[in-house]
């Protein structure tokens, strides 16, 4: 297996308030990795530091090093890192006045291209992917991003990452917003996508990340507690806070 | 502490598991006493009480399976639910092995007594110990006590086969004597299977504590760690 993301000794900052104290994480190449832990323990600030997206906060600021392939994303434009590294928010967040097809070609002409063709194949490869072509195909221009259901914008707003080709899928909590037939949609789309694609998805649903992770991380008041195999994880976790937390002894 | 109601159900699940090993070490007790006294009455209550292991058993699997289903448990939860409904399996068995007991006894009954080659109270007394031991270990949790227990299960297989030799020398010498000897050898052999249900159960406390696999003398940590 190879390593996608490394993450080195990762520090993060809100104003004076050190979020994240030191971060050590192998991400494996096309598998899903999956970030649990208490709310306030820093999962969503650590995956927003995987495409330098936490710095766009008043204040914020990170230390370390996180390498996507041989690339130092802290060593580069951070335009350049959010194509190579995308990311899903909780909320579906579609442009809500663009079409459907131009929500999904935004990144793509932002950087550029122009080509109708490409265009097109892009955002229909794009829609596939994302398990959506054949509910919206024949609506592609005629129909706003904002008219979808709220599963339905999930899946446009990750095929709107999978446009740019990223090599890594960030996801913070995809379905908490999501019914359970939605939810089952996204979690298929996760299996087929990490075959090709490395995903890191921040849920605190823990059945999920035991149904959609090969590897899980355990968070608490910033630090990883512990990553391993999820069944490793779920079944018998080495540390003992893990164990509280996912048997709900915590606190 | 959180999931409060889940953990209280935990609990009542051990009160149940436990509840049906009294019952089923009662039943082997009976049987083996049974056997010293030639007791037909105590065969009788072996044999009246086993629906009760059987319904106690059908029980404790419903419960487990509902927890399973409606609390999603994890880690040393998950364990411990699948080493009780593993250890309920095991303790209806060992009442099954007592009513085998208490029909054999109760065949032997109508013959003349011989003086056979094969101490089974000494046998049951081991037995009984292995029983209790598996037993405490699941209520405290204590995995040395477990491998113990594990340990013992050899000894039983050794005077079992020494059992199986001597009865067979008799049978062969004192023809006469062969009935008898059968229905002692039968015996020897459900106390020796009785022993194998203390050991799984042994292996199923070790299972839940430390999340190891250590059946059929493997000593892998689960999740191939």
């Amino acid at each position: 297996m190879a390593t996608a993301v490394e993450v080195s000794d990762l520090k993060a900052w809100f104003g004076r308030t050190e979020a994240l104290h030191g971060i050590n994480m192998a991400v494996e190449q096309a598998h899903a990795t999956a970030v649990i832990g208490p709310s306030g323990c820093g999962k969503s600030t650590f995956i927003r530091c995987l495409n330098r997206m936490h710095e766009t906060n008043p204040d914020a600021r990170a230390e370390g090093e996180v390498k996507v392939g041989n690339w130092d994303i802290y060593d580069m434009p951070a335009v350049d890192v959010r194509r190579k590294v995308g990311m899903v928010f909780q909320k579906p967040n579609p442009f809500p006045s663009m079409s459907i097809y131009d929500n999904v070609a935004a990144g793509l002409k932002l950087n550029g291209t122009r080509n109708h063709k490409t265009l097109d194949d892009v955002v229909e490869r794009s829609l596939q992917q994302s398990a959506l072509w054949d509910e919206v195909k024949d609506v592609l221009k005629k129909k706003s991003g904002a008219s979808l259901s709220g599963g339905q914008q999930q899946r446009l707003c990750i095929a709107r990452a999978l446009a740019v080709n990223p090599e890594v899928l960030l996801m913070d909590e995809p379905c908490s917003a999501l019914d359970p037939i939605s939810t089952a949609k996204i979690e298929d789309l996760i299996f087929e996508l990490k075959q090709r694609l490395t995903i890191v998805i921040v849920t605190h649903n823990m059945q999920q990340a035991s149904r959609v992770a090969e590897f899980t991380g355990f968070f608490l008041m910033g630090n990883l507690v512990e990553f391993d195999r999820t069944e490793k994880i779920f079944t018998n976790p080495s540390d003992k806070r893990t164990e509280d937390y996912i048997t709900g002894r915590f606190g | 502490m959180t999931r409060i109601r889940f953990h209280q159900e935990l609990d009542e699940l051990k009160h149940r598991i436990l509840a049906m090993a009294g019952m089923a070490e009662q039943a082997v007790d009976l049987a083996v006493q049974a056997y010293s006294q030639r007791d037909l009455a105590l065969c009788e209550r072996v044999l009246t009480n086993e629906p009760g292991i059987n319904r106690a058993e059908r029980e404790v699997d419903e419960f487990a399976i509902d927890l399973l289903a409606m609390q999603q448990p994890m880690a040393v939860d998950l364990r411990f639910i699948l080493a009780v409904i593993k250890i309920n399996a095991d303790l209806e068995r060992v009442g099954d092995q007592a009513v085998n007991i208490a029909q054999r006894v109760m065949h032997m009954a109508g013959m003349p007594a011989f003086e056979l080659p094969v101490d089974i109270p000494a046998m049951a007394s081991r037995v009984r110990a292995m029983v209790r031991d598996a037993l405490r270990s699941f209520i405290e949790g204590d995995t040395e006590l477990a491998k113990r227990v594990l340990e013992a299960d050899d000894e039983i297989d050794r005077i079992n086969h020494e059992a199986f030799a001597a009865l067979s020398a008799c049978m062969q010498a004192k023809p006469d004597c062969a009935v008898q000897a059968l229905d002692a050898l039968s015996i020897a052999r459900n106390l020796e299977r009785v022993a194998d249900h203390a050991t799984n159960i042994a292996e199923d406390v070790i299972f839940w504590v430390r999340g190891a696999d250590v059946r059929h003398g493997a000593g892998q940590t689960i999740a191939g760690s």
